[in-house]
């Protein structure tokens, strides 16, 4: 019963200046989309942290399993040649 | 031959913990850790929402439109926190409805020092200078708190804080650079919070039982007391500087622990705090409960005339 009072749960999302991403900054509770850009003006961006805002309901975030994160994200584990540190450059070759 | 152990659960955590990786909503965590976090997280929230009470008292009676000004934003700002803390207690599975009707019920607690009455404009210069001093105090060691949720919030909490500790302190020094009258507010609003400030760091730690097992999931990174301490040390210096009276006679600079001996807290006073009988308690809790009871029509307004434009777009 007390679920069904509560306005949905929205996740904010901020472009913290022009030319960044937009990063997750917190959520909060709202009836619809124009009142919780409304709210996320108000709750997150009170001393000029943003020039853009998304939001996003709660429940439309799908998340990778953090119990199977180990396996999930094992095939990066061992392709070290994956990185530039991998390769050894010759001492007399710069600005490689 | 190869075993192979599987860590269970329970280690895994204990192993972040020790690791100091942060714990996120979705991960395993042992039932008390979430239970202690919710209680802790959400009597925060309302702490923050409850302190608005106080300030918002002088809104309208503010000297001059600048304070005036600065204490709307600063009251703005302790509803921000409120709300970022709630969010960080909700990713523990609780509900917004539940935690207000927790605190509307009176089983959630909210910070006793929000019990007593602002009776001059003197005490907002107090409040913002010691009590929002005590809560930085506290605040900045919760920056790295095990839960990465409450961390988060803290962090912006953090930052937003000093501005309400330096314009109480603002406050502070125009009365006692003014006329006799004025320093004399002054030194009363500072004997009357001076106390109270010391009991928000909670119990001593002889007798806070959830310390060392919320110290051992790295939830708090001091304690009380030592925290008490810090914040004595701290604030001395500045009061110095005002030319105010701390109000402990058995306030003395010890060498040795290169630090302020104090006296013992009233803690008779504290508990009878705790348990609802400060000078406002009934008060506060009441004014929270009208303003919830009196906007009830308006959520649900908001909540109808959106599922209403929400039909209507799916049909058009």
């Amino acid at each position: 019963m007390s679920q069904q009072k509560d306005w949905p749960l929205w996740e904010v999302f901020i472009r913290s200046k022009q030319g960044l991403d937009h990063k997750h900054v917190g959520s909060l509770h709202a009836a619809d989309a124009e009142m919780a850009i409304q709210n996320a003006r108000d709750v997150y961006t009170r001393r000029m942290e943003g020039v853009s805002i998304w939001v996003v309901e709660s429940k439309h975030i799908h998340a990778s399993n953090p119990d199977e994160a180990a396996a999930f994200f094992d095939p990066a584990n061992d392709k070290v040649y994956r990185h530039p540190t991998f390769y050894e450059v010759p001492a007399e070759i710069k600005n490689m | 031959m190869e075993t192979i152990i599987e860590k269970s659960l329970e280690e895994v955590f204990e192993e972040k913990i020790a690791n100091d990786i942060r714990i996120e909503p979705k991960d395993w965590m042992p039932e008390q850790y979430r239970k202690t976090l919710v209680r802790q997280i959400s009597q925060h929230a309302h702490s923050e929402i409850v302190g608005m009470l106080p300030e918002g008292n002088w809104i309208t009676r503010a000297p001059s439109l600048k304070r005036k000004a600065i204490l709307l934003s600063k009251v703005q700002d302790e509803a921000g926190h409120g709300l970022y803390l709630y969010s960080a207690a909700e990713t523990l599975g609780t509900t917004r409805d539940q935690m207000i009707a927790d605190l509307h019920s009176g089983k959630a607690k909210y910070s006793s020092i929000f019990n007593y009455p602002t009776l001059s404009w003197a005490d907002i210069g107090a409040i913002g200078w010691l009590v929002d001093g005590a809560a930085i105090m506290n605040q900045v060691p919760l920056i790295r708190t095990s839960y990465g949720p409450y961390a988060r919030a803290m962090v912006r909490v953090c930052k937003e804080e000093s501005f309400h500790q330096r314009q109480g302190f603002e406050i502070m020094m125009t009365l006692c650079n003014g006329a006799p009258a004025q320093k004399q507010m002054a030194q009363e609003a500072f004997n009357r919070w001076w106390w109270p400030t010391l009991m928000m760091f909670g119990p001593k730690d002889s007798e806070s039982p959830n310390t060392e097992q919320s110290m051992r999931w790295k939830i708090k990174r001091f304690t009380n007391d030592e925290l008490r301490q810090r914040f004595v040390d701290m604030m001395v210096p500045q009061a110095e500087f005002l030319g105010l009276t701390v109000p402990d006679k058995d306030l003395k600079w010890n060498e040795t622990k290169n630090g302020y001996d104090f006296g013992d807290v009233d803690w008779e006073e504290f508990w009878n705090v705790v348990k609802g009988n400060g000078p406002c308690n009934k008060d506060r809790l009441s004014a929270r409960v009208k303003a919830h009871e009196e906007g009830a029509w308006v959520r649900e307004a908001a909540l109808a005339h959106a599922q209403k434009r929400a039909q209507r777009e799916a049909q058009a």
